[in-house]
């Protein structure tokens, strides 16, 4: 043969891995538009939360401080912190599962430049989630040292709430992504946010404690999937949460999380496969 | 004639008034929800957090409740929302990818019809979420003075402020990566203009860069109108937003010009 074909790079040990899990190319690709506009992306998803947690923990914490000595028995700014740190994630995770996900099938279309390689559609679906993991692990660490800083974490199982935040934001990732790619139009997607999104973000034990919900309202926030998350993060930053209460929440999300990649799979190869 | 030459009258910039009422009548769900969020903001934080902040010294000293402080606070935040969401994103798709306003010029409309009639569909649009906000107040009991009727021409007065200076900026946007600034300052806005805590929280030497905020000048301005708390310097809220518009509406209305018509 006259016609070598040139070697680009040498085989690192990621080719290696990602040649056994074809996902992890997905999520490089991500990762490699990512670095184009990281500095604004970057800035507005540290920064939202920390603006959250300065106003209402510092600010308005200080006139629940003035009113009453606690909150479930720690200060305001203590409560809310990792209601911020859970919501934040689950509002990240919907907006980049459900644009994004239809530009890549409808808009732009890369998702099927993607499985026209030996990607497969399950891998595009899994290779994102991996994305928005790896992106959820960063904002969450870095709102993790500021808490602490600022005095809002007083126990050290504090570092927890960085897994316990991206589990979180995959609930939420994982069924929105298969949702939207299924879909042929963006007109619902505004709906989602404003009839399901914003309403789990405020009544999810994220700015007071459920029980102050009426009677009837209480059993519909247990069934948020937020809710879980934000015990979950309240239970690591707090040190007061129960092995069986984390397993049980832990167990929801996951369950939640592995039903969204079964049906992620299933609409992401009706549209991708060949 | 057609009725809505009829109900909106013959002026041009009316026409373009007409047009979004028309695209948006088939996506009203997407419309009639833009409502939702601050009511969702008044239950979650007024009624739910309020509970757990009690009540805070009101004008003269007396006593309010914490919700009766929020709420005209998320009056005039759903004024700037309805506002700005008109003047930055849909117009920004608009000028630059839907080429609607190139269709419109071709038509006897100027460019000052297109800015004028985006301002005024935006400014419609902020009046009708600020009259169900206020219909919501008064169903809660969270209107005590007469003066609250004059709380809707105040939100279409932050609307026009809002939407003239979000038009202005728009037309210097390059692409939606730059619209990360635009949530870049509205959070805050929203966030830290008295809107959940009264400006005696903040350190002295920030209180000030509050007072400048725009959205700040609206909620004192809803405030008051709200709590019946009437004095001359509702003079200077109403002036600041004014101006602050009307120096948006001409930029806008000139840059427009030169990009649309080069």
């Amino acid at each position: 043969m006259t016609d070598t074909a040139p070697v680009i790079h040498d085989r690192s040990a990621f080719d290696a891995l990602a040649e056994a899990v074809p996902m992890l190319r997905v999520a490089e690709r991500e990762a490699r538009v990512w670095r184009r506009f990281w500095r604004t992306s970057a800035l507005t998803s540290v920064l939202m939360p920390l603006l959250f947690l300065g106003a209402m923990g510092v600010g308005l914490g200080g006139l629940v401080d003035d009113n009453r000595s606690s909150v479930e028995g720690v200060d305001y700014l203590v409560f809310v912190a990792p209601g911020i740190l859970a919501a934040t994630a689950m509002q990240a995770a919907a907006g980049e599962s459900l644009w994004p996900v239809m530009a890549g099938m409808k808009w732009i279309g890369t998702f099927h430049a993607a499985a026209a390689t030996p990607v497969s559609p399950p891998d595009v679906f899994g290779g994102r989630l991996l994305w928005i993991a790896a992106r959820h692990a960063m904002t969450a660490s870095a709102f993790v040292v500021v808490a602490a800083l600022l005095g809002a974490i007083p126990s050290p199982w504090g570092v927890l709430a960085v897994p316990a935040a991206v589990l979180t934001g995959q609930a939420f990732a994982a069924p929105l992504s298969a949702y939207a790619g299924g879909q042929d139009s963006d007109i619902p997607f505004p709906l989602i946010m404003r009839v399901g999104i914003v309403p789990m973000f405020l009544f999810s034990g994220t700015f007071f404690p459920v029980d102050q919900l009426p009677d009837w309202l209480e059993p519909v926030a247990w069934v948020s999937p937020l809710w879980h998350g934000v015990e979950l993060c309240r239970g690591a930053t707090t040190g007061s949460l129960g092995v069986a209460s984390a397993a049980g929440h832990t167990a929801f999300l996951v369950g939640i999380v592995a039903g969204g990649c079964w049906w992620g799979a299933r609409t992401f190869t009706a549209r991708l496969a060949p | 004639m057609s009725t809505a030459v009829a109900m909106l009258g013959p002026r041009r910039a009316l026409r373009v008034v007409e047009h979004n009422a028309r695209a948006y009548l088939r996506m009203w769900p997407v419309f009639v929800s833009g409502f939702l969020e601050p009511a969702f903001y008044l239950f979650s934080i007024g009624i739910g957090v309020g509970e757990l902040v009690g009540d805070l010294p009101g004008p003269g000293g007396s006593p309010i409740s914490y919700k009766l402080f929020v709420a005209p606070a998320m009056l005039a935040t759903s004024a700037m929302n309805g506002a700005v969401f008109d003047t930055t994103f849909n117009f920004f798709f608009h000028f630059k990818y839907a080429k609607t306003y190139d269709g419109m010029l071709a038509t006897p409309l100027s460019v000052r019809d297109v800015a004028r009639g985006e301002l005024t569909w935006a400014m419609l649009r902020c009046g009708l979420y600020a009259t169900a906000f206020l219909v919501t107040m008064w169903a809660l009991d969270l209107t005590p003075s007469g003066w609250s009727v004059l709380a809707l021409p105040a939100a279409l007065l932050i609307g026009f402020g809002f939407g003239g200076v979000g038009m202005g900026l728009t037309t210097y946007m390059r692409s939606f990566v730059d619209f990360e600034y635009v949530t870049l300052a509205i959070v805050p806005l929203f966030l830290f203009s008295a809107t959940f805590f009264p400006l005696s929280q903040y350190p002295a030497a920030l209180e000030w860069v509050v007072r400048i905020s725009p959205l700040y000048q609206g909620v004192a301005l809803e405030r008051a109108l709200i709590l019946g708390d009437m004095g001359p310097e509702l003079l200077l809220h109403t002036a600041y937003l004014g101006a602050v518009g009307w120096f948006g509406l001409r930029v806008a209305g000139r840059r427009l010009g030169s990009l649309l018509q080069p």
